[in-house]
């Protein structure tokens, strides 16, 4: 098993450009002091960020063009692992219900 | 102990908090694991399907560490997509990471230079999505809790990216068992968390954030592939907030 140069020199380019952004700001942040707008603007980053994941988790995008389309069963178990997160507060409680009851809305469909 | 320690831990013991260690860390990381291994082997078994063998599996997961940006490279690769292409494919893909290390970056600048590099280079959704819960509980973060969060994380990945591309074939349809929930399952888990650390007054205008957040995902979803509308939803609505929310 082997692999080309291509594929390293891929590998190489890609790591480049994923670890910039993850460590940029971290440098950048010890050599200046960032405005208290900014900062309140950060604050917001963690909220609408991990909306936004949820959102792009539940729409599924088309292969080829075409309209992006509503994944219907991952929408149906995220109002329960919705309530069970409200209920509980504990993470390892909503991911073990949410994947069980998709679990069972696959075998009853 | 100086008078701005003393002061720290007299704060210090007003919070419930819990401690600066690696081993707390771990802890912390484990109910992303469920994602992380669901979604490594994934990523294993679409490698081996893209004609990526082992070697250039491993060396995806654990130089590149990136797992949507990871996904997004095979599928490119399959389509003989140009290299630069596919480079600048995954800059954009990974973007919104400097959304997320600029919100964490402020918390560590107490540390090395090379300690900050290396929470940095690891720093995934997951393990910003626990971190900005915890640094929104206790208002500060350690770099043994966090660097026991993230190397958890990079090493369950990792392997579970080798076990795919392995074993793949023999294991059974991971959809069936629903295990292509837990990160969306875990984002709302969250997502709960993090809303409950809001004062109640300012409950209202987080909600509309949410709303907006969500109304932008759902139209900008149509015209521009899912991780751009995640960047551009996310400036745009937290910008909102900054204006809204007093």
């Amino acid at each position: 098993m082997t692999t080309t140069a291509w594929m390293l020199a891929l590998v190489g380019c890609c790591t480049l450009v994923t670890v910039i952004p993850r460590v940029l700001p971290f440098i950048l942040v010890r050599s200046i002091t960032l405005p208290m707008i900014v900062l309140r603007w950060l604050s917001f980053i963690p909220i609408c960020i991990l909306t936004a994941l949820i959102v792009q988790g539940l729409l599924i995008e088309p292969e080829d063009g075409g309209m992006t389309k509503v994944n219907w069963p991952y929408v149906g178990v995220a109002v329960p692992t919705l309530l069970v997160a409200l209920k509980t507060k504990s993470l390892s409680a909503s991911v073990i219900v949410g994947v069980v009851l998709l679990a069972l809305v696959r075998w009853v469909m | 102990m100086d008078a701005k320690e003393i002061a720290f831990e007299k704060d210090r013991g007003t919070r419930e908090e819990t401690v600066n260690t690696f081993v707390q860390g771990i802890k912390d990381c484990l109910p992303t694991l469920f994602g992380y291994i669901s979604i490594g082997l994934a990523f294993g078994i679409v490698g081996a399907a893209s004609n990526l063998n082992f070697i250039e599996v491993t060396l995806l997961s654990w130089v590149v560490y990136a797992g949507s940006s990871q996904f997004i490279i095979c599928a490119l690769i399959a389509a003989g997509t140009p290299m630069l292409s596919i480079v600048l494919t995954t800059f954009i893909v990974n973007l919104r990471h400097l959304l997320l290390s600029l919100t964490l970056a402020p918390y560590f600048t107490k540390y090395s230079l090379w300690k900050n590099i290396g929470i940095g280079a690891l720093l995934t959704d997951e393990s910003f999505g626990i971190a900005s819960v915890k640094a929104m509980q206790e208002k500060r973060l350690g770099d043994r809790w966090m660097n026991g969060l993230n190397l958890t994380a990079y090493i369950g990945w990792s392997l579970s990216c080798m076990a795919g591309s392995l074993f793949g074939r023999w294991i059974a349809d991971a959809e069936a068992l629903g295990l292509d929930f837990a990160l969306v399952a875990m984002f709302i888990a969250l997502l709960v968390l993090q809303l409950q650390q809001i004062p109640a007054g300012k409950l209202r205008g987080y909600i509309l954030l949410i709303l907006l957040t969500g109304v932008l995902m759902a139209v900008l979803s149509q015209f521009m592939a899912g991780h751009t509308a995640v960047l551009i939803s996310t400036v745009i609505a937290a910008s909102v907030g900054t204006v809204i929310i007093k």
